[in-house]
């Protein structure tokens, strides 16, 4: 798992699951905070038919923080939403995943979160199958 | 002239610590959480939502405890808060085709790859009130099935191979933020969708029905219909490369225009658009609805002088935090300026009835 990879799966998982696989991973991470954790918006784009210009849809609410570790690691967080307390957390797994506490990282936070998110998106996918429709052409209506 | 008026601090400070307990309803009930909102509201919370135009269902589910309920309250608070987030950015282009569908249906095509899914939808349903709701019953859980594999690409596009269907094009010029400039007239289609995707769901719905009752009517049906999830993007400048910041939910809508053509475009079908935050399909439908009948001084078409197609009025008129600004500020204190205008009244009537007098004297 590469680092953007890391970084979108935390940004997408609740603050919740994060913090249960940070605490039963029993890692530490001495850090000095060098941007404070910071609630802030998103503009969201989309796409004039789908796939045309874009235009503005709508903000979301997003929170960073940036930490450097004592060995002089630089971990950045963005979790949705308004967690600070998560922001920081994720600013923290970034910075030991880039350093080599990365095998850890992986089996203890970044594996089981990403369980979640493929468990969520096939539950979704199954439940939207069984409402999946066939129509049958009955007799077509013939004018006259 | 206005002029100020002072005092009633503590008319005031009573009727807020008042609306505190009524908001607060019978205390021998159960107070709402937040969670219960997000969770048993959720079409409200996407309401406010969308048209408070910040994705967040906690706040909303805030707002709409805080608002007793009101949604245009509740959207107010949002809009209120929204102005004091310092901004990140602006994301990547979502991409809708690569949206994890609850629901996607097409009333034009039967066969689609991907299927026609329903989803959680009250279509269907008999609009009997459920007495079963008013008990504590519990529902079982959703039925499920084997996911097929295929993806499921916008319909639209799918089947203009012939260039029957308009395409759209990514000219990609800029477009403006309504957040951070004021709407000046003319505006382009960019602006206009914005707009619509955070304007009040009610007013576009009447005027999306005025298109179908004759009013620049457009005969539209609904290409494609899907509800779902999409991950946002951007690129965050500390890293180097873009990250998705999030997941959020959607509602997007495409319509099919029959178009016989115009002197400048061949006879096709074309297309209106809607994109909303949330699960918000009435929205979405009448949005693109009304996105197509604003376009047509692109399609060369004639203006008929129906409302829809009237940008200024549209534009002016859909954002609800404006229109109740408006609206409501009237029923707060002008008492020295109603004054004036009693004076000014009275003076009239004095003036009429001398020159009534008078002429009368003149007749004698």
């Amino acid at each position: 798992m590469d680092r953007k990879s890391w970084l979108s799966l935390m940004a997408k998982s609740s603050s919740q699951d994060i913090k249960a696989f940070w605490q039963s991973a029993e890692l530490n991470c001495a850090a000095e905070t060098i941007r404070m954790p910071e609630i802030g918006s998103v503009m969201v784009r989309g796409r004039q038919g789908g796939n045309g210009a874009t235009f503005h849809l709508g903000e979301m609410s997003v929170t960073r923080c940036s930490i450097k570790t004592d060995d002089g690691i630089i971990g950045h967080g963005y979790h949705q939403g308004r967690s600070k307390e998560t922001a920081e957390l994720v600013a923290k797994i970034d910075a030991l995943a880039q350093g080599d506490q990365f095998q850890t990282v992986n089996d203890k936070i970044f594996i089981p979160l990403s369980n979640i998110v493929v468990e969520k998106r096939q539950k979704l996918a199954a439940k939207a199958a069984a409402t999946k429709v066939d129509f049958f052409t009955m007799v077509r209506g013939e004018d006259g | 002239m206005y002029v100020a008026v002072k005092g009633g601090e503590k008319a005031i400070a009573n009727a807020h610590r008042w609306l505190d307990e009524e908001r607060r309803g019978d205390r021998s009930v159960a107070a709402l959480s937040i969670k219960q909102i997000t969770e048993q509201m959720a079409l409200a919370v996407s309401r406010v939502m969308a048209e408070g135009s910040l994705y967040d269902p906690e706040l909303a589910g805030l707002a709409l405890k805080q608002s007793r309920g009101d949604l245009i309250e509740a959207i107010f608070l949002i809009r209120a808060y929204r102005t004091t987030l310092p901004r990140f950015g602006t994301s990547s282009p979502i991409d809708t085709s690569a949206m994890q569908c609850k629901r996607r249906i097409s009333a034009t095509f039967k066969d689609i790859p991907g299927g026609q899914i329903l989803g959680p939808t009250f279509d269907y349903t008999h609009r009997l009130l459920d007495f079963k709701l008013m008990a504590d019953g519990e529902v079982p859980e959703a039925e499920q099935d084997e996911p097929s594999q295929s993806s499921m690409p916008h319909i639209l596009e799918l089947l203009n191979k012939d260039d029957l269907i308009q395409k759209e094009c990514d000219d990609d010029n800029t477009a403006n933020d309504l957040t951070r400039e004021p709407l000046t007239l003319p505006v382009n289609r960019a602006t206009r969708l914005q707009a619509l995707a955070r304007g009040d769901e009610g007013f576009l719905l009447g005027l999306g029905y005025s298109t179908q009752r004759g009013f620049a009517r457009n005969h539209a049906f609904v290409g494609e219909l899907r509800i779902g999830f999409v991950t946002v993007e951007m690129d965050i400048p500390e890293l180097g490369f873009s990250i998705d910041l999030g997941m959020i939910e959607i509602t997007e809508c495409e319509t099919v225009n029959q178009f016989q053509g115009s002197k400048s475009e061949p006879a096709q079908f074309t297309r209106g658009y809607g994109l909303v935050l949330g699960q918000q399909e009435r929205k979405g439908i009448a949005m693109a609805l009304v996105d197509r009948a604003l376009r047509w001084q692109e399609l060369g078409e004639d203006y008929l002088g129906a409302p829809a197609q009237d940008e200024e009025f549209v534009l002016s008129h859909c954002d609800n935090i404006q229109a109740t600004g408006f609206i409501e500020h009237i029923k707060l204190p002008h008492y020295v300026d109603f004054q004036s205008e009693l004076e000014l009244v009275r003076q009239l009537r004095r003036d009429a009835a001398l020159s009534k007098e008078a002429s009368e004297k003149a007749a004698d």
